[in-house]
């Protein structure tokens, strides 16, 4: 290569245009291995979530109480944010003998999501965490993996404790808060709260036995 | 350029450690180690980021301009944080559940960014991931020893939940060394990370004069036997 061709790539090079053609292409490099990585782990990563569902429900539901495919028994009834709430119906030889559902919180880190289990009279059967940011080490206390504090909730009702004991003790209520972390149990409790007005609320659209939604995918919505 | 992988281990495990030299990626530092398991965690997970953006960037050393190194070197390593998200999340799922609280936090460690434009961006490839890999083991040492220090005076426990991270064969790792204690919530909380991060600190400075003021005698007691 001449002197003259070189001095010509180096000022290419330099100019802005070869700047940006240069930027573009690393961004589009890395879209395209973006998408790529999408396509490749997003039906994982549904199923996974599909599993982690199944498996958090299981451990609000136990297996005894129902016969049904509770992931093909859900009906979506708007909360009271107007965001549909995805219900998941228990049921035993057509009567519903428990109702799963989840709802979000808003804790220290963010949103949370809870799954919890009520049986027909109102009475919680279990309570999980389904996904948070909560500081770790602090706030995920609330992870029955690292603590057993959510079990508190078993068979609390609303009116058993009293709706102005539904807070932490902290703010003079029953429920515990963690040494160093209070904003996110007060979280928890208040969605679980949230949740147990849902159910008084929706009692009787709740209640109604539904059919089974026989769908390839099985039930999204 | 041959590169020197004694010296180089060396460098990234102590000598040029990125917490107790570089003074970088205090952010996620401080954020995770309330215990050492979640420090092993963040460590890991870190490791795989840095060997991998090391690998790329020193790939992509000679094309990108000087003019957009930065915003190239941080579009590569938000990918490679990205991806390894995703990946984990699909087919490593119980150990995402575990560290996936920590890999967004990647992308705010400006180490990784420090070590692409001060090594990869200049040197080999097999160099760049070797250092990447050496800058990662110091980083996760820090982290390890930090969250250690942090979880034993904080809440008197050790590698609590370890069996979380790396499968029920290391339950035996989790410890509880002080019992009933109640527990010191300054440790627990980021001040603690910081006061116990500038003892470290203040211990390796000690360390490193100690070493060198020993070494300075013996070179002394030679030259005074050589021109004896």
């Amino acid at each position: 290569m001449s002197k003259k061709s070189t001095d010509k790539i180096t000022k290419f090079r330099k100019s802005v245009i070869f700047q940006a053609i240069l930027l573009g292409l690393f961004t589009l490099g890395a879209s395209s291995m973006l998408g790529t990585g999408d396509l490749q782990t997003r039906d994982d990563i549904k199923l996974r979530a599909e599993e982690d569902l199944k498996a958090s429900i299981g451990q609000v539901v136990s297996d005894k109480l129902h016969d049904n495919d509770l992931l093909k028994n859900t009906l979506a009834i708007d909360g009271a944010d107007g965001k549909a709430i995805t219900i998941y119906q228990a049921t035993k030889a057509g009567t519903v003998t428990a109702l799963a559902y989840s709802v979000d919180g808003h804790g220290y880190g963010g949103k949370f999501k809870i799954i919890m289990a009520v049986t027909p009279k109102g009475k919680i059967l279990g309570v999980r965490i389904l996904s948070h940011a909560e500081t770790p080490g602090l706030g995920d206390k609330i992870e029955i993996e690292k603590d057993k504090w959510i079990l508190d909730f078993n068979g609390l009702s609303m009116g058993a404790p009293p709706a102005a004991q539904w807070r932490v003790k902290k703010d003079g209520g029953q429920f515990d808060q963690f040494s160093g972390a209070t904003i996110t149990p007060r979280a928890v409790v208040k969605a679980v709260k949230a949740g147990l007005d849902f159910f008084e609320n929706q009692k009787s659209k709740l209640l109604t036995p539904i059919t089974p939604i026989m769908t390839k995918e099985g039930a999204e919505s | 350029m041959t590169i020197d992988y004694k010296a180089n281990a060396r460098e990234g495990i102590w000598t040029n450690n990125i917490v107790f030299s570089q003074m970088l990626a205090l952010c996620p530092l401080l954020a995770v180690t309330g215990t050492a398991t979640n420090g092993l965690g963040m460590g890991i997970a870190t490791i795989v980021v840095l060997v991998a953006s090391g690998l790329t960037i020193s790939i992509f050393r000679n094309i990108v301009t000087p003019e957009i190194r930065i915003p190239v070197f941080v579009l590569i390593i938000a990918t490679i944080v990205t991806i390894v998200d995703m990946t984990m999340n699909a087919w490593m799922h119980e150990l995402y559940k575990v560290l996936g609280l920590f890999i967004p936090l990647i992308v705010t460690n400006c180490a990784i960014l420090g070590r692409a434009e001060a090594f990869a961006s200049k040197n080999s490839i097999s160099a760049s991931t070797f250092d990447g890999l050496m800058m990662g083991l110091g980083f996760t040492l820090t982290l390890v020893v930090l969250g250690a220090m942090r979880e034993i005076i904080g809440s008197g426990t050790l590698f609590a939940n370890a069996a979380l991270l790396l499968g029920d064969n290391f339950s035996f790792m989790e410890m509880t060394i002080i019992s009933d204690y109640r527990g010191f919530l300054l440790f627990v909380l980021p001040p603690g990370g910081f006061i116990a991060l500038g003892f470290l600190i203040a211990g390796k400075r000690l360390l490193d004069n100690w070493v060198g003021a020993n070494e300075e005698i013996e070179s002394i007691t030679n030259e005074i036997q050589e021109t004896a």
